[in-house]
């Protein structure tokens, strides 16, 4: 029980410690609704990479090519969006031009992943160099779209996704919210997650007991994509544009995101909840020292180091209950 | 002939002669000494990252964060240059960028072995700290206008030789620094105890540890080691370009994974060899400078790169796949 208690406590304790000494730090500027929300527009593209990360993770593999394959599905978008139909066409302006870019992209995620998933499960290729292949070809194959440039100019219709709010609530977090739940559901409630959990623990165990385990990778690869596809929606209608190298700083604190939520790196651990403890505590960090005028960089420093420290006081107190239970 | 057509680099040498060879039907400047003498400066960055990385994964580990240490050591040498460069000289660079890269590898290393934390994890945290603080300390400047011996030195030729047009050119320096650490490296790898106990770690470290092998002294070497050639690394990449920037090698330590993997290297560990490694260096090298020989325009680099990694990450997991079936039919039968 405490095992398990164990890492949801400490995220706990940690991201009550960074409010108060944060508040502490910068006073009212950071208790006040303006900055709440300043947050919520900020957190939900980490936070969507991070769940397409964590899918993969749990399957002791990892998807290396997430910022390449929302960067090539946002780039499709913008195409739809900007060149499938000639300016004064009545379609230009429609809000279903919307649908059908973001359906586009959708489809062009969905495809990545089910590549990566026939280079993992079929070819039996590493996940970790399968989706690094990947990456680095489809970040290729953006800049062979774009040319390198910019694509820019989007109607309003996308652009209220990245920028309004329902009720006070920045439209980014509902879908944050709205995905966090899906893959909650997902993992806890559907035999897919269970297999997955399984897999992640001991594929071979997981083959034996009758499961399919190249269907399980299949799936979780395309999963995977499909959610880089969604983070790409919001990045393009932040940035309103789509080019081929954006937000690539992401790739790596997307694996410290979700190995700060619990999600063991070798596979078969971690939860939805735990992740979204990590992504309050690094985006309170980000927010805190935005405020009192401290760089990004130290900022990113700050994640590394929460990061070790949470690593290490987990394997203290496991290390320390593990003991006093042999005893 | 069996013994050569079951090894990894027989495959990766028969690809970088094909390609050479349609290389050079396109474009004939691409079999030139010159273009030769030329890639193997610019590449010697690359080579040198990637003797450090080949170690870490014959370990069993990966280190993500040699860009940040490279970044690090390569300020502080610069610092040093531009404030007391009278007083330095260049085997001082090159300990001074050593040193303080080893000391960070050790960071590494401590964490990894004391708090049980898997290497990718803790080296993607050290890669934020590290390139956060100096980022930070730095303020993002970049740094020029070297002491002339510094630059001086960058322009020593070993032999030169002239193109008709009478422009000199010749084996850098730079590449016989590289040469040395392959040489060394390659001893202390294929030769030594020290080598051999990092291939046992590898393979499987438990038994590593119970046939008396220290793990943590192992480590130590292992990430301290490519601390060292990060040190060195970021010395060369400042002879070459003659600035340093914060942000120039942050970002690209994938491509040297990418580069070791190809010579196969696996990333579970016990295996890999300094040909290989090296074997994928040129792979990669070739390619780049082929695709702008064959006027591919350079948007199309990476998708040929990345299209490349995955067959020959395909190729050997498929020879992997079918050698295990076999035994199997061996076994059973």
């Amino acid at each position: 029980m405490l095992r398990k208690l164990s890492h949801f406590s400490i995220l706990l304790v940690v991201m009550v410690l960074v409010i108060l000494l944060m508040w502490a730090l910068t006073g009212s500027d950071f208790m006040n609704l303006g900055n709440f929300q300043s947050m919520a527009y900020q957190m939900p593209e980490l936070g969507i990479l991070t769940l397409a990360m964590m899918i993969a993770m749990l399957t002791s593999g990892i998807n290396l090519s997430i910022i390449a394959t929302a960067n090539l599905s946002g780039i499709v978008m913008a195409i739809v969006l900007t060149m499938a139909f000639p300016a004064e066409s009545a379609m230009t302006n429609s809000p279903w031009l919307v649908v059908i870019a973001i359906l586009a992209g959708l489809l062009v995620a969905a495809i990545v992943g089910l590549i990566n998933g026939f280079l993992i499960a079929v070819l039996d290729i590493s996940p970790i160099l399968a989706t690094l292949g990947m990456m680095i070809m489809l970040s290729g194959v953006s800049l062979v779209l774009t040319k390198g440039y910019v694509i820019s100019g989007f109607s309003p219709a996308l652009l209220a996704i990245g920028n309004k709010d329902i009720l006070g609530i920045p439209v980014p977090m509902l879908i944050f919210l709205g995905c966090a739940a899906v893959m909650g559901l997902i993992l806890n409630k559907t035999p897919l997650g269970t297999k997955i959990y399984l897999f992640g623990s001991n594929p071979t165990a997981c083959f034996y007991s009758g499961v399919n385990n190249k269907a399980v990778l299949f799936r979780t690869y395309i999963i995977s994509g499909i959610y880089s596809g969604i983070a790409a929606i919001i990045m393009i209608s932040r940035f309103n544009s789509a080019k081929a190298d954006y937000g690539e700083s992401y790739l790596l604190l997307t694996v410290l995101a979700a190995v700060l939520g619990g999600v063991s790196a070798a596979g078969g651990f971690g939860k939805v909840s735990g992740l979204i403890l990590s992504l309050v505590i690094l985006q309170i960090i980000s927010s805190g020292l935005n405020l009192l005028g401290i760089s990004n960089f130290f900022t990113l420093a700050l994640w590394g180091i929460v990061l070790i420290v949470v690593m290490i006081v987990k394997y203290l107190i496991e290390n320390w209950s593990s003991k006093k239970w042999s005893t | 002939m069996k013994k050569i057509l079951s090894r990894h680099e027989t495959y990766v040498f028969i690809a970088i002669v094909i390609f050479s060879i349609v290389i050079t039907a396109i474009n004939p400047s691409f079999f030139t000494l010159e273009n030769l003498f030329d890639l193997l400066k610019s590449y010697s960055l690359m080579g040198t990252f990637a003797i450090g990385m080949l170690f870490v994964l014959i370990s069993g580990g990966i280190d993500i964060s040699f860009t940040a240490i490279a970044t690090v050591t390569g300020y502080t040498v610069a610092v040093l240059l531009l404030n007391v460069g009278d007083q330095l000289n260049i085997f001082l660079v090159f300990l001074i960028a050593g040193v303080v890269g080893i000391a960070l590898g050790m960071i590494n290393a401590v964490i990894i072995h004391f708090f049980r934390i898997p290497s990718i994890i803790t080296t993607i945290a050290t890669l934020n700290v590290f390139y956060g603080i100096l980022t930070v300390v730095s303020d993002g400047k970049w740094l020029y206008g070297f002491p002339t011996w510094f630059g001086d030195f960058a322009t020593i030729r070993v032999f030169t030789l002239h193109t008709p047009e009478g422009i000199p050119y010749g084996l850098s320096i730079i590449t016989v620094i590289w040469f040395a650490l392959l040489l060394i490296s390659w001893f202390i790898l294929k030769y030594t105890l020290l080598g051999r106990s990092i291939y046992a770690m590898g393979g499987n470290p438990n038994s590593a540890q119970r046939a008396g092998f220290n793990i943590f002294a192992i480590t130590a070497f292992v990430y301290s080691f490519m601390g060292l050639m990060a040190g060195i690394g970021s010395v060369i990449q400042a002879l070459l370009v003659q600035t340093v920037a914060p942000n120039s090698l942050v970002g690209k330590e994938m491509d040297v994974i990418a580069a070791v993997v190809l010579g196969g290297a696996s990333l579970t560990g016990g295996t890999g060899t300094m040909l290989g490694a090296m074997l994928g260096v040129t792979l990669i090298a070739i390619m780049g400078n082929g695709l702008t020989l064959m006027h591919v325009p350079a948007l199309w680099y990476k998708v040929v790169i990345g299209f490349v990694i995955l067959v020959s990450v395909g190729v050997s997991a498929y020879r992997r796949k079918s050698s295990a079936r076999k035994r199997v039919i061996i076994e059973n039968s």
